[in-house]
């Protein structure tokens, strides 16, 4: 087990290695000088050239590109061209705001996506499973901004019973520890604060939630119903175990493991591609942060921003393949 | 087994706790947070003593919450589309920081509230030679910076030596004062300090637009012991004179200022604290205004001006109009487009009332020249070319095109008030222009791309437009039609036209200069360089008990004025 870990984490560094050549080619290829977007309408051709050669744009290509790997292996993730501050600090509340959103999403989707999933199976080819399944459909094809701005526009406008964007009110001063809200708030005994975090969350983690939660509740059903046809269900059955016990208890367990892979590629999705839901909602998570990187062509920020999300990507499935042992005794890494 | 229904049952207590908690919550707070739109909206301060008892278990729960919502009563929240990138003026020409500072910092002198007329700020009169050549400004006695120490003086002469020695990356000084110490068209000469509260300006040769430039956002005086103290950081935490001091900065989330209470000008300003919050997304943003969230929205989309108009609890203000969008067509090229009866035949073609209805929901006026009217210098003499598509087609055939031609039209992959959107705009051109037998080919790339490629003569034509600095003539057409300008984008070159503009930057009779624009315009109406489009009327939306609210024509202004009623 331990050497399998020490083998996945290995197998991180070629990942990461040619997600960063990868970035670091794309950027360079595609137009756009960042000096001239720093500059705005007003720069002079010979203001853009010496910008240019303060940031180093003036050098080829792969020059960049290891001196931002040297700096990489010192624990440095550059200096945005934009704003001029250290990445590794910008970067920290950015993701630790999607990290929230993301966790609280996956909850609700892997909650209701499950158990809609299960109840689908057992209830093959009722009204029920009919009915899930098209929401199912619906949720997977709903475009994930309007579905937000239709939230907001019931749930806030209408209705006033969330409020509509941002991580807090205004006016309440969430004093970051972790930069998960919701925790900084309990640690601190801010209840009216947490309460208004949470209130905050709900909107835009239920549209992010949706896509999650539909392909969740589609895997989980065609994986349960699999199981449910096997012989040892049927005779579990035969000897007269309750139904739910055989749905949530014999069968769950052997239809879990396409879900858990598929609940892994979907939370490591939304820790880099939150982007529409973290723009509507004015969500300051990772996702703006790299998409506004983009649009300045702020180089280090996207190479930095890309190499964490990758990281985090990889480690996900690190978790979920040593989850597979854990719930099913018979997979071994060795 | 035992784990992992330990888990799922962990996940799905988190998850009913989460929605127990959050549906109460909304519940309870119903009457609240209608509250709270009424505390923005209407009441202010009187319905947070008397907000039920839902609030006060709240606020027992600790002490800083209930400061909070005492200060909430007298707290402006400003919502806009995009955060800044620097809080140091000097160091940005972005509107979003310009926004922010001008509560923090001030000018030797500034604008008018609503007009780009100047007025004394930190100096309180100040005296022109003959020659133009130097300035004497007289201070206001007492101000002191948010540090506590005092300006003065010294303090000018040290924000203008730190701007004249930096560079193209550090301070956009150069655009507006023709370089740094040592270049060539260097402005300033030198800035001393007479005595404490005396300043003179002694400059190289005469600008006519000197006193209005330093008017301008970017140079906003700045304490030299903060300056020294933070280096680079002093960006993200700014120390200046102005009504408001910087409290916090999260980034891409709130900025937060707070009143300063030594402030020199007596009684303002008027808000206890002011909050600049980033809603990227339009809609959301005017959500945000709906629910009582937010007090003032910027960016409004002009299709919603009529909806905000029919709610009670919102106003529309207009930011008086400083702006041009147009069509350029770029000189040095090898097409048809570089024929003056061309180009006057495309301007025949355009119907930019029909693109007003359309695009701007008549937030805009069509432009015939090249700068609004509300700068001084505007010839309003000047009879547009009217749109006559039949009159187009003579033209085109008199230029020998009478079969037509094809030509690329780019346009903005960004809004900005003036094209909000670029896309349609183009559309529309394209198919006006069809009607006439010429083909557009329109397309668009990313910002930096399309700002380096328009400059650098890459396209037929392409959609762009300007707010000006400082409302001066000067801004809009040396600026964007000069030999030599950064942002002349058309590469246009006429002698005769530029001369104009440079005798009219170095006298400073007024008379003499709004002639010579004229003259200026005349020319560029005959020339046809662009096709000037429209002047718009940028909108911001605010609740209904937001007052002393100006929008100013420059994009950006202080809340000094601003008052929440009850």
């Amino acid at each position: 087990m331990t050497a399998y870990i020490i083998r996945r984490i290995l197998m991180l560094f070629p990942v990461l290695f040619g997600m960063s050549v990868l970035v670091f080619s794309i950027i360079y290829l595609i137009p756009g000088n960042p000096a001239q977007i720093m500059l705005g309408q007003r720069a002079t051709p010979e203001a853009i050239a010496e910008v240019e050669k303060q940031l180093g744009l003036d050098q080829p290509f792969y020059i960049q590109y290891f001196d931002y790997v040297g700096n990489l292996l010192t624990g440095d993730l550059g200096t945005s061209i934009k704003t001029k501050g250290a990445v590794a600090a910008e970067l920290f509340p950015h993701l630790l705001a999607t990290v929230e959103l993301t966790i609280v999403a996956m909850t609700i989707a892997i909650f209701i996506g499950v158990n809609a999933g299960i109840i689908s199976a057992w209830l093959h080819n009722t009204i029920a499973d009919y009915a899930v399944m098209v929401f199912a459909l619906v949720g997977v094809s709903m475009p994930v901004f309007w579905l937000g701005l239709m939230e907001q526009y019931i749930f806030a406008v209408e209705l006033s019973w969330l409020p509509s964007t941002s991580r807090t009110n205004a006016l309440t001063d969430v004093n970051p520890i972790t930069h998960l809200y919701l925790i900084d708030t309990l640690i601190q005994g801010e209840y009216a604060q947490f309460k208004d975090v949470l209130r905050h969350i709900i909107l835009p983690s239920v549209a992010l939630a949706t896509i999650p939660m539909a392909i969740i509740a589609r895997i989980t059903r065609s994986s349960m119903l699999d199981v449910m046809k096997s012989d040892y269900i049927r005779t579990a059955r035969a000897k007269g175990v309750k139904g739910f016990i055989v749905v949530y208890k014999h069968s769950l367990r052997n239809a879990v493991i396409p879900v858990m892979t598929v609940i892994g590629l979907q939370a490591g999705l939304l820790l880099g591609g939150a982007i529409l839901t973290e723009t509507i909602f004015g969500w300051p998570g990772l996702g703006r942060y790299i998409y506004d990187a983009i649009q300045a062509r702020d180089y280090p920020v996207i190479q930095s921003g890309i190499l964490v999300v990758a990281t985090i990507f990889v480690f996900i499935n690190l978790i979920v393949d040593l989850l597979y042992a854990v719930v099913d005794p018979r997979i071994k890494y060795n | 087994m035992t784990k992992r229904s330990w888990l799922l049952m962990l996940l799905m207590l988190v998850f009913l706790s989460a929605a127990v908690v959050g549906c109460s919550g909304g519940e309870d707070d119903e009457p609240n947070n209608s509250e709270d739109s009424g505390e923005t909206d209407d009441s202010g301060d009187t319905t947070d003593d008397s907000d039920s008892g839902d609030d006060e278990s709240d606020s027992s729960s600790d002490d800083g919450n209930s400061d909070e919502a005492a200060a909430g009563g007298n707290t402006l929240v400003y919502a806009r589309g995009g955060d800044s990138t620097s809080l140091d003026p000097i160091t940005t020409t972005e509107g979003e920081a310009f926004r922010v500072t001008e509560n923090i910092f001030e000018g030797l002198v500034t604008y008018a509230v609503d007009s780009t007329e100047v007025v004394p700020s930190l100096a309180k009169d100040w005296k022109v030679s003959d020659d133009g050549l130097t300035y004497t400004f007289e201070l206001e006695e007492g101000v002191t910076f948010h540090d506590g120490t005092d300006f003065t003086a010294d303090d000018v002469v040290y924000n203008f030596e730190r701007w004249m020695n930096g560079d193209a990356e550090k301070y956009p000084y150069y655009t507006m004062f023709g370089g740094f110490k040592g270049d060539e068209n260097h402005v300033i000469k030198e800035v001393t300090a007479e005595d404490d509260y005396t300043v003179k300006f002694t400059l190289n040769h005469p600008q006519a637009t000197f006193i209005k430039n330093l008017a301008m956002s970017p140079f906003g005086m700045a304490s030299p012991e903060a300056l020294e103290e933070k280096g680079e950081d002093f960006m993200s935490s700014p120390v200046g004179t102005g009504p408001f001091k910087f409290e916090e900065w999260k980034r891409e989330e709130q900025i937060v200022l707070v009143k300063n209470e030594n402030y020199w000008q007596d009684g303002l300003p008027k808000l206890d604290k002011v909050i600049y919050t980033v809603i990227p997304d339009n809609s959301a943003r005017l959500n945000a205004l709906k629910t009582g969230d937010v007090h003032v929205v910027d960016g409004v989309n002009p299709s919603e001006v009529s909806s905000i108009e029919e709610d009670p609890n919102l106003k529309v203000l207009e930011r008086p109009s400083m702006n041009v969008g147009y069509m350029g067509f770029t000189f040095g090229r090898d097409n048809p487009l570089q024929d003056v009866k061309v180009r006057r035949a495309l301007s025949h073609a355009v119907p930019k009332e029909q693109l007003i209805d359309a695009f701007y929901y008549g937030q805009a006026q069509p432009a015939k020249t090249y700068m609004p009217p509300s700068v001084a210098g505007y010839n309003d003499e000047i009879e547009d070319y009217e749109y006559d598509p039949e009159k187009a087609k003579q033209l085109l055939a008199e230029a020998g095109y009478e079969n037509g031609f094809e030509f690329d039209l780019m346009y903005m992959p960004v809004a900005r008030p003036y094209i909000p959107e670029g896309q349609k705009i183009a559309e529309v051109l394209q198919s006006s222009f069809a009607e006439i037998g010429v083909t557009a080919n329109i397309d668009t790339i990313d910002w930096g791309t399309y700002l380096e490629e328009a400059s650098s003569g890459q396209y037929d034509a392409f959609l762009l437009g300007w707010t000006g600095d400082n409302g001066d003539a000067d801004n809009f057409l040396h600026t964007l039609l000069g030999i030599g300008s950064g942002s002349n984008y058309t590469g246009y070159e006429n002698e005769e036209m530029n001369d104009l503009l440079l005798e009219a930057q170095r006298i400073t009779d007024e008379e003499q200069r709004i002639e010579l624009y004229k003259q200026a315009q005349e020319i560029l109406h005959e020339e046809a360089p662009w096709i000037p489009l429209v002047h718009s009327t940028p909108v911001v939306a605010v609740s209904a008990n937001v007052s002393g609210y100006t929008p100013h024509p420059t994009g950006s202004e202080a809340v000094t004025h601003v008052e929440l009623s009850k």
